[in-house]
């Protein structure tokens, strides 16, 4: 029994039953086509994240993305800038207590470099409903280089615990037919 | 031989050394009682997050919320898994505890740790959750009562480790360690890695909020952090399946199908989990994708592997137990037959198929590389989560607890009409919890919210309606899950109190008479098992593969 020692003091040498073996073989190899589908995706997918980000200061980020406004705002809306950024360029999304800023318009199956990062604590990039979700780090600049391939009104809520007004935490990005 | 007092048990032969015996009551004990505060946290935080109930205000949900993680996933389980430790160590052994006053220490330690980051929680300054990402930071008291609670639970360790040593010198067994304390022993293995990783990480981060250290990279803190609460779960599940297999040979008379496989599937959790802290990062900015890769397939999840050996040869001993006992007919007359009324059993069997089917496979699928980008940081995680470490471990420790009461504090179970029912009332409000947060999150309702209407936000989001009809019978679940919690506590309380004394038949009632010597190597037949073996593999691939297409479905990005 399970509470007493074995009664083989060589364990190890124990003959093994054949339904155990062959589960344990089984077991193996789906561990094995997991593994390869991961890699086969990198391959055939288009859902991969790229590993593309850098060291940037909050101060050095902010000032990058009023830049960004300064040159593509097209309209106002609940006092937050709405930014329609030309195809292809670098789009950036500042995180912070508790807000995304600014709201931004994409075009349909055209692609962006989007840039996330935080001015302050961790935050949660939740795409809704699409369901992509990112991790917004202060000092991380990470670039997301995305295609929408559908058009609407999508939101962006926190979904890292970032204080008291992390519910409070919704932002906006729309995707325009063209 | 040994000068130390010591009784003998009636039911098993065994030798208890009061030492032990008392060690283990303090720490159960303790145990329990975090489970009813940190069970009532979790009760308004399930209340809170039903839109229509809404419970508490912002301020006192999110402390509500880091209470219960801390004092659930932290202080409950590894309370209980000190007396495992214990139990394991020297009454498995017939042996004396060694040293029982460091023993002592630990449990003082950890008592100390645990009420001081209470303290700090309730004091509503240090609500940074359990996981207390930095740069938010929490009052000093808040980390250093974490720290003497880990100091504690690594000198507990080395009691254990000591009793062993003691054991093996004393030849108080013969030949090689049981399973159980086998399995026992990585799980302290592991805790002592665990604690490693957690002292590396929480040193720093108490020197940073006592002003010493400037600055802590965030992306380092969760590496390492992670490197501590990933593989405090392996702690756990090592714990647990050990549990299964103790309540299968006390109960049941089970006798494992073979010692060399489900020893090895022990040995892998060591070997392999370790590096699964990456499976945290998926959508961390900066990580490379071989190095994810690498380690969420867990060196090609040879640890998931060890899980799933388990996953068979723990109803496979059952089954042949039970066919030894002539229980033949059919694929399923031993599963039929099987001791449904004894809570310790049921217990231990529904965790084994929720952790299995709900907590497993939703892990796995979850630490897929890219499939995480569709599942990071919503309720899905804490919906898989409670389908591992509360169907998993925490109902198991539950049914481990009514072996305990009768055999370690000598009582009988009071209310033992109640007692058959408490293990299903729990489990059904515990699969709920988990398959409806796991619901919401695939909707995207996001984890740790207070309100998810955005009634006070500026900009505007709104969730489907099934994601409030998961939220509302996820709030039902609560409800049933605390309830079932409310009356273990009740039970085991009362038992322990007003139970009466035990003679020398202390698990009649509770248990069968013990089985035949049934169940070794070569000619063991198992259809049954085949069978649910086999169920369980297909819901896995498909699942896996649903969720593949799910993820092809949402905006290409690299
Ligand atoms: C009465 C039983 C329980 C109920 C009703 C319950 C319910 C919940 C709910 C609704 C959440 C909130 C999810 C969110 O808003 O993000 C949660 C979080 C959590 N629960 Fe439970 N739970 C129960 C038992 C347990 C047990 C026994 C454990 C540990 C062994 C546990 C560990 C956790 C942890 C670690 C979290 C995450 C906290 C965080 O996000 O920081 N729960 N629980
Ligand atoms: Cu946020
Ligand atoms: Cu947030």
């Amino acid at each position: 029994m399970g509470i007493h020692p074995p009664p083989q003091r060589i364990w190890w040498k124990e003959p093994v039953a054949r339904t155990e073996l062959v589960w344990v073989i089984i077991a193996f190899l789906w561990g094995l086509i997991m593994f390869s589908a991961m890699i086969y995706w990198h391959m055939a997918g288009e859902q991969n994240l790229s590993n593309e980000s850098y060291r940037i200061t909050p101060e050095a980020f902010a000032a990058k993305a009023e830049a960004m406004v300064e040159k593509y705002q097209v309209r106002e809306e609940a006092g937050f800038p709405v930014v329609h950024p030309p195809p292809g360029s670098d789009v950036y999304m500042i995180a912070g207590l508790w807000q995304w800023w600014p709201i931004i318009e994409f075009e349909k199956d055209q692609t962006y470099r989007l840039h996330l990062s935080s001015m302050d604590w961790q935050h949660g990039f939740s795409l809704q409903p699409v369901n992509i979700n990112l991790q917004t780090h202060p000092n991380y600049d990470m670039v997301v280089t995305l295609t929408p391939n559908e058009a609407g009104e999508f939101g962006v809520v926190c979904n890292e615990f970032c204080g008291i007004g992390h519910h409070l935490m919704i932002g906006n990005i729309y995707v325009t037919e063209n | 031989m040994s000068t130390f007092t010591h009784r003998v048990c009636p039911a098993t032969g065994l030798r208890i050394h009061s030492s032990a015996e008392n060690l283990i009551k303090a720490n159960a004990v303790t145990a329990i009682v975090f489970l009813s505060v940190g069970g009532l946290f979790g009760l308004m935080v399930g209340l809170t997050r039903w839109p229509g109930v809404h419970l508490l205000p912002a301020d006192w949900f999110y402390l509500a919320l880091t209470a219960h993680g801390l004092d659930l996933l932290l202080v409950w389980i590894i309370f209980f898994e000190m007396a495992v430790l214990y139990f394991a160590s020297a009454i498995l052994l017939n042996s004396r505890l060694a040293a029982p006053r460091w023993a002592w220490t630990a449990f003082a330690l950890m008592l100390v740790g645990a009420l001081m980051t209470n303290v700090a929680v309730l004091q509503g300054n240090s609500i940074v959750m359990f996981t207390s990402y930095v740069p938010m930071q929490a009052a000093p008291h808040f980390y250093l009562g974490l720290i003497l609670f880990a100091v504690g639970a690594l000198i507990g360790c080395f009691v254990f480790f000591g009793t062993l040593v003691i054991a093996k010198e004393e030849k108080t067994y013969q030949g090689s360690v049981p399973l159980v304390t086998f399995g026992a022993i990585t799980a302290a293995i592991i805790a002592v890695f665990t604690i490693a990783s957690g002292a590396i990480i929480l040193i720093p981060t108490f020197l940073w909020s006592i002003g010493l250290i400037g600055n802590i990279d965030t992306l380092m803190y969760k590496t390492v952090w992670w490197a501590m609460g990933h593989s405090s779960q392996q702690i756990n599940v090592a714990a647990h399946v050990a549990i299964w297999y103790l309540i299968a040979a006390v109960v049941l008379g089970a006798k494992p199908l073979s010692e060399k496989v489900s020893r090895m599937a022990f040995l892998m959790y060591i070997l392999f989990l370790q590096l699964a802290s990456a499976h945290h990062l998926l959508v961390e900015p900066g990580i490379s994708p071989a190095w994810k890769i690498f380690n969420t397939s867990y060196a090609m999840y040879l640890a998931v592997l060890g899980s799933m050996i388990h996953g068979m040869t723990v109803p496979g001993s059952i089954e042949a137990a039970q066919r030894g006992r002539g229980y033949v007919n059919g694929l399923f007359e031993w599963l039929r037959k099987a001791p449904w009324g004894n809570p310790a059993f049921s217990g231990m069997f529904m965790s084994l198929v929720m952790f299995g089917f709900l907590g497993g496979i939703s892990g796995v699928v979850m630490g897929t590389e890219q499939i995480n980008l569709i599942m990071h940081n919503t309720l899905y995680v804490p919906g898989h989560f409670h389908a591992t470490v509360v169907a998993g471990t925490t109902l198991t420790f539950m049914a481990a607890t009514y072996l305990l009461v009768p055999l370690i504090f000598r009582r009988e179970l009071i209310m033992k009409g109640l007692a058959k029912w408490q293990p299903y009332v729990f489990g059904l409000g515990v699969m709920g919890i988990s398959l409806f947060m796991m619901g919401a999150g695939t909707l995207g309702v996001p984890r740790r919210v207070w309100d998810i209407t955005g009634a006070d936000a500026i900009l505007k989001f709104d969730y489907s309606g099934a994601a409030y009809l998961m939220m509302g019978l996820n709030g039902v679940s609560a409800i049933m899950a605390a309830l079932g919690g409310f009356m273990f506590i009740a039970i085991i309380v009362g038992s322990v109190f007003f139970g009466k004394r035990t003679g020398d038949k202390p698990l009649e009632g509770l248990t069968m008479t013990t089985a035949t010597k049934y169940g070794s190597a070569k000619d063991i037949k198992i259809p049954g098992t085949v069978v649910l073996v086999a169920v369980f593999f297909t819901a896995f691939v498909l699942y896996y593969f649903v969720n593949w297409k799910y993820l092809a479905e949402v905006w290409p990005l690299r």
